[in-house]
Formats: C-alpha cells, sequence, structure tokens
C-alpha cells in the first residue's frame, strides 16, 4: 500500500516547492478543524469557571485545574441523582463487556459456518442478516420495548446486553464471514481427513488464524456500544442508564449555574475509552470501518 | 479484492463420519451423527432465529400496528391506513422530512468532496501522514453525544465562535444559526461533515493505493499533469468507491439521531427534527404510537430503496460485502 504518486520521479523547481507547502497549509488546516472540538474539550475541563467567563475561546488554561474532573466524576447531579458520571460509567462497563463477548463468539462461529460448511442457502441466510447492519433502529423500538418488558428485563443491564448482542450480529458475522472467505479451504479439507471435527478445526485451525479480525471485531463492537444512545436511552431506566445517556442529561439539567468546565469534564469521561482505544489501535478501528464497503 | 473461493463440500468416502457438508451421504445413524452432519446449520440458527424475529419479526410488528389506531398501549385493532393518511397531515412530518433532503443532499455532497479531497493530498508522498489520518478520523470514534457537548458550544453565539470573533474586535459579527429556525438545521450539516467526512477519507485513501501504478506512471511519462491523472483516469476507475460511500452516507443521514439530540434537540420548536426525532416525539412523549410506527416505516422504506439494490449486486457478484 503505497501512495500512487511514488511511482513518479519527485518534481523539482520552485513551483514545486510552493504547491507543496500549500499542500501541508490545506492539510493542517484541515486536521485544525478536526482537533478543535477535541481540543476545546480538553482546555475547558481543566479551567476555572471564572477562566472561563472572562478569557476567550481558545486560550489554553492558567491554572490548571483537576476540580471539575473530580466534580463531574462523583459530585455532579444527573437528574436528581448526584453521584456523578462514576456509576453511569460502570453501567457501561457491565453492558460493554459481555455483549462484546457473546456477540463477537457468535459472530466468528456463523462466519467459519457459512464459509466452511456451505450449505444449502447460505448465502440467503449471510444476506438477511447483513440487512440488519443498516436497519433503522426506529423500526425495532416499540416492540423491542414490548419484548423486554414481557422478558421482565425492562429498564435492566441485561435487556440492554441483549439488544446489543442482537444488532451487533450483523456486523460481527460480516466481519469474520469476510476474513474466513480469503483462508483457503484447503486447510479445512487436509484436516477434515485427518479425522478432526467441526469445533475442532474451528479451536485448532481457525481461531489461531483469526487474531487480527478478532481485534478489528472486538474494537468494533467496543466502540459501537460504548458509544450507543438510541438503546440505552429508549430501554434503559434511572440507575441503569449508560454513561452517554447519562452525559446528555447532565448537559442538558437546566437547574443551577451552567457549569461548562464541568460539562466538558463529564464529556471526556465518557468519551475516553473508545478515544483511548483508537490511539492505541486505530488500525483497526478503520479496517472495521471500511470492511463494509472497501471494493477494489 | 478476493473474490469469494468456492465453497468446500468433503466429497463422499472422504471422511470417517466426521462432520461433513451436507452433500456428503449419511453413513451413520442416530442423533450424533445426524448432529454432526448439521452441525454448521446449527451453529448458525441461533443467530439466524434471533434475526428472524428480533429484526423481521418486529418489522412484521410495526407494519401490524401502524395498521391499528395505537395510542398510548398498542391496541391490536386494525383500522386501516388511517396513522400513514395522519401522518402525512403532519406538518411537522413535512418539516422533518424538509430537513432530511437539505441535510441529507448537503452532508452526502460536502462530505465526499472534502473526503475525496483529502485523500487525493494525502496520497501526495505526506509526511506524518499517519498522524494526519488518524486525526480526520477521530471523530467516527467518539459518540456525537460526547462531541456534540463541544459543538454545541462553539455554535452557542454568546459564548462560541460569535463571540469570539466579536471580542477580536468585530462586535457587528453574527453567527448565530443553532438558534434560528430557518438555519439550524445547517449546524447540523457542519457537524455532521465534520464527523463523516474523515470516514470518507478513509474509504478513497485505501481505494487509490489499491490503483495500478504503472497506469499512472504511463500517463504521466504521455505528459498528462497530475490533475489531469486524477481526474481523467485515477477517479473513473475507483468508481465502485462513490456507490458505496454514497450508500453509506446516505442510510446514515436518514437514521441520524444522537446528532440532532445532542446539537439541536429538534429546535428551536421543531425546525430541526429529522425523521428519526419525529419518530421518537411521537412514539415515546406523545401517545401517538400507530403514528410513530407509520414513520419509523418511512424510515425503513427509504434505507432499504439505497440499501438492497446494492446489496443484491454486492452479493450477486459473489464479491465481499
Amino acid at each position: 500500500m503505497s501512495s500512487l504518486t511514488s511511482a513518479l520521479p519527485p518534481a523539482q523547481g520552485t513551483g514545486a516547492r510552493v504547491a507543496r507547502w500549500g499542500l501541508y497549509l490545506i492539510l493542517l488546516l484541515f486536521a485544525a478543524y478536526y482537533l478543535l472540538p477535541l481540543l476545546l474539550m480538553i482546555t475547558t475541563s481543566f479551567k476555572s469557571p471564572e477562566e472561563i467567563r472572562t478569557g476567550s475561546l481558545l486560550s489554553l488554561p492558567r491554572d490548571f485545574s483537576l476540580d471539575a474532573w473530580s466534580y463531574a466524576w462523583n459530585r455532579a447531579c444527573i437528574g436528581a441523582d448526584c453521584r456523578g458520571m462514576a456509576p453511569y460509567f460502570l453501567n457501561s462497563i457491565v453492558i460493554v463487556v459481555p455483549a462484546v463477548v457473546i456477540s463477537t463468539i457468535f459472530g466468528a462461529l456463523n462466519g467459519y459456518a457459512l464459509t466452511k460448511w456451505r450449505f444449502r442457502g447460505a448465502n440467503i441466510v449471510f444476506g438477511m442478516i447483513l440487512f440488519g447492519s443498516f436497519l433503522p433502529s426506529q423500526v425495532i423500538l416499540l416492540p423491542m420495548a414490548q419484548t423486554l418488558g414481557a422478558l421482565g428485563l425492562a429498564g435492566s443491564a441485561g435487556g440492554l446486553i441483549l439488544v446489543h448482542v442482537v444488532y451487533g450480529l450483523a456486523f460481527t458475522t460480516l466481519f469474520f464471514r469476510n476474513y474466513y472467505v480469503s483462508i483457503p479451504d484447503d486447510l479445512v479439507k487436509a484436516a477434515t481427513i485427518d479425522g478432526a471435527g467441526f469445533f475442532q478445526i474451528f479451536t485448532k485451525i481457525m481461531l489461531p488464524l483469526s487474531l487480527p479480525i478478532l481485534v478489528v471485531t472486538i474494537i468494533w463492537q467496543f466502540t459501537q456500544i460504548w458509544n450507543d444512545f438510541l438503546f440505552g436511552a429508549s430501554f434503559a431506566a434511572g440507575g441503569a442508564q449508560p454513561v452517554t445517556v447519562a452525559l446528555n442529561n447532565l448537559v442538558n439539567t437546566t437547574t443551577g449555574v451552567k457549569q461548562y468546565n464541568v460539562d466538558m469534564a463529564a464529556a471526556m469521561i465518557a468519551g475516553l475509552p473508545t478515544l483511548v482505544v483508537y490511539v492505541l489501535a486505530g488500525k483497526y478501528f478503520i479496517r472495521g470501518l471500511t470492511a463494509g464497503s472497501v471494493k477494489g | 479484492m478476493t473474490m469469494q473461493t468456492p465453497s468446500y463440500r468433503p466429497a463422499a468416502g472422504e471422511d470417517a463420519g466426521a462432520a461433513s457438508g451436507s452433500a456428503a451421504p449419511p453413513r451413520t445413524t442416530g442423533l450424533r451423527a445426524m448432529a454432526q452432519r448439521h452441525l454448521s446449520k446449527l451453529v448458525v440458527a441461533p443467530s439466524f432465529a434471533a434475526i428472524l424475529l428480533f429484526v423481521y419479526g418486529f418489522i412484521a410488528w410495526t407494519v401490524y400496528i401502524s395498521f391499528t389506531n395505537s395510542r398510548m398501549l398498542p391496541s391490536y385493532e386494525l383500522v386501516g391506513a388511517d396513522a400513514f393518511a395522519k401522518l402525512w397531515r403532519i406538518e411537522r412530518w413535512y418539516v422533518a422530512i424538509e430537513n432530511l433532503l437539505i441535510f441529507g443532499g448537503l452532508f452526502i455532497g460536502i462530505s465526499l468532496i472534502i473526503g475525496i479531497l483529502l485523500a487525493v493530498l494525502l496520497d501526495q508522498r505526506i509526511r506524518g501522514e499517519g498522524a494526519l489520518r488518524t486525526i480526520y478520523l477521530y471523530p467516527m470514534a467518539l459518540s456525537f453525544i460526547v462531541t456534540g457537548t463541544a459543538w454545541k458550544w462553539i455554535l452557542n453565539p454568546s459564548i462560541g465562535i460569535q463571540q469570539f470573533v466579536r471580542d477580536l474586535g468585530f462586535p457587528g459579527f453574527t453567527f448565530d444559526w443553532i438558534v434560528q429556525q430557518d438555519t439550524a438545521v445547517y449546524t447540523l450539516v457542519i457537524a455532521a461533515v465534520w464527523q463523516s467526512s474523515g470516514f470518507v477519507m478513509a474509504l478513497f485513501l485505501a481505494a487509490l493505493r489499491g490503483v495500478d501504478q504503472e497506469i499512472i506512471k504511463a500517463a504521466y511519462l504521455d505528459g498528462a499533469s497530475l490533475p489531469r491523472i486524477y481526474w481523467g483516469i485515477v477517479l473513473p476507475s475507483i468508481r465502485p468507491v462513490f456507490m458505496s460511500a454514497f450508500v453509506i452516507l446516505a442510510h446514515l443521514a436518514v437514521k441520524s439521531y444522537d446528532l440532532v439530540v445532542a446539537l439541536t434537540g429538534g429546535g428551536p420548536g421543531y425546525a430541526s427534527d429529522l425523521p428519526a426525532t419525529f419518530m421518537y416525539e411521537m412514539t415515546f412523549r406523545r401517545n401517538q404510537i400507530a403514528i410513530g410506527s407509520a414513520s419509523a416505516l418511512m424510515m425503513l422504506a427509504t434505507v432499504v430503496a439505497i440499501i438492497v439494490p446494492y446489496l443484491y449486486s454486492e452479493l450477486k457478484g459473489g464479491k465481499r460485502v
């Protein structure tokens, strides 16, 4: 994967140098555009309320303070509950971990079965599962609310885990299916000749080859479920709400003096887990993003 | 990209009772052996059943409810297409539809332009390409509920950009789109483009890297300029990516919800409502379940019209999707 123009000789002369500078200038201006909201959040979260009132939007904090962060973490009021973001952050972890693990396991097994042990109609089954990744959630909100109520899961973390597993299956199956398609069938063939069965081949041959796609899938599911707002807002009641819903409630609380530094610190708290994962393993995240759409 | 490899089915007599594709003739009898032969189907079955129920069953349920007169609670008495007729008489629905057209058109168009521009510029052997790519794409990793907090502040006339520019010595400067009925929807475009254009860049950059370098070299030696090479040869050769990017952006536009909640809340009034917020409002706040369901089905129909032809052509070709 090298630049298209790397086959060409480098351009020479003053004109080319000016063009080069212009190119970098444009790219850096765009970088500033993308970074601005994040930088604003970070700098504002370290400022005091006085500094926000008197200072400029873009200035760096003069008196670096962590007060807003600690206030947002365990004292800020979300509705009538003044325990800060901490309990909701924990809720999100409780929802995300099992939902990611379960949907990834099913996705891996589906992808394996749909590519290496194809049965009649496998393509139709895959197509029908895949459509789920484009489904506008609004179509299933009401029936899901009713069903969770009937199952006794309304408003609970268990209900949200179920929802995220079901609607994550389309993506996890897609990822593994596309990855396993490119693994030679001869590997499976040879193993069956040696007498290995379905699950033996999966655990001994396929899984050891699956590390890259496993990382892609886990990161993708983690990001999607952590960032979910619609399901959390629709299906989780008060104390079981995920961190995104809590953040929205906190920011939109109209009583009292608006503490922008606390809002920004709370937003950073809600955003940090996915941001850290992105910075550490962005390459896998991008692969997940483009997995559904790149063709050459 | 890899074409789909032919599926493997063990030939008859090749395996001794181990799990095999359904094409293998039955050798042993009994439950265990049967389970082995159908393991593949059994493994997919729970997921498929869940999808059948939670996707297709729920769509059917929503269709049914939309033909009833359900208000606060679902009622199961069919009354015909009343809810649809009512939906298309609600002014707020027209506002949401019109907003979707404005928002969707601008969002898709501008994201494509910025995404392609950045991809082509980044493809010029840029120092620090990796870092720039990371910066352009990070908004996709964050919930808009998170970044919307910052956008709301930036767009807020009394504390954001407007005030900032006024403090710089331009007291007449006005940028108050977010609080004006006519312009609030354009703030959604600004923020949505910010969030998704990096993703378009990644799609196109990956495609650019797949173009045969020899063609470029030949065109260059023929004396074609770089812009001409990109416009005349490279971009036309990656046409399928335009289609993918369009389909993805279009369905994101129809589904946009978090963005509106975080930025404008649909306001002022309902001036920046989109179908997704309209549906939520009707269903969960106004006790108009049937109308809410009808509006959800309109969204589904739009997404299906965009997605199904695309998926069909992709799957039929046996290519990776």
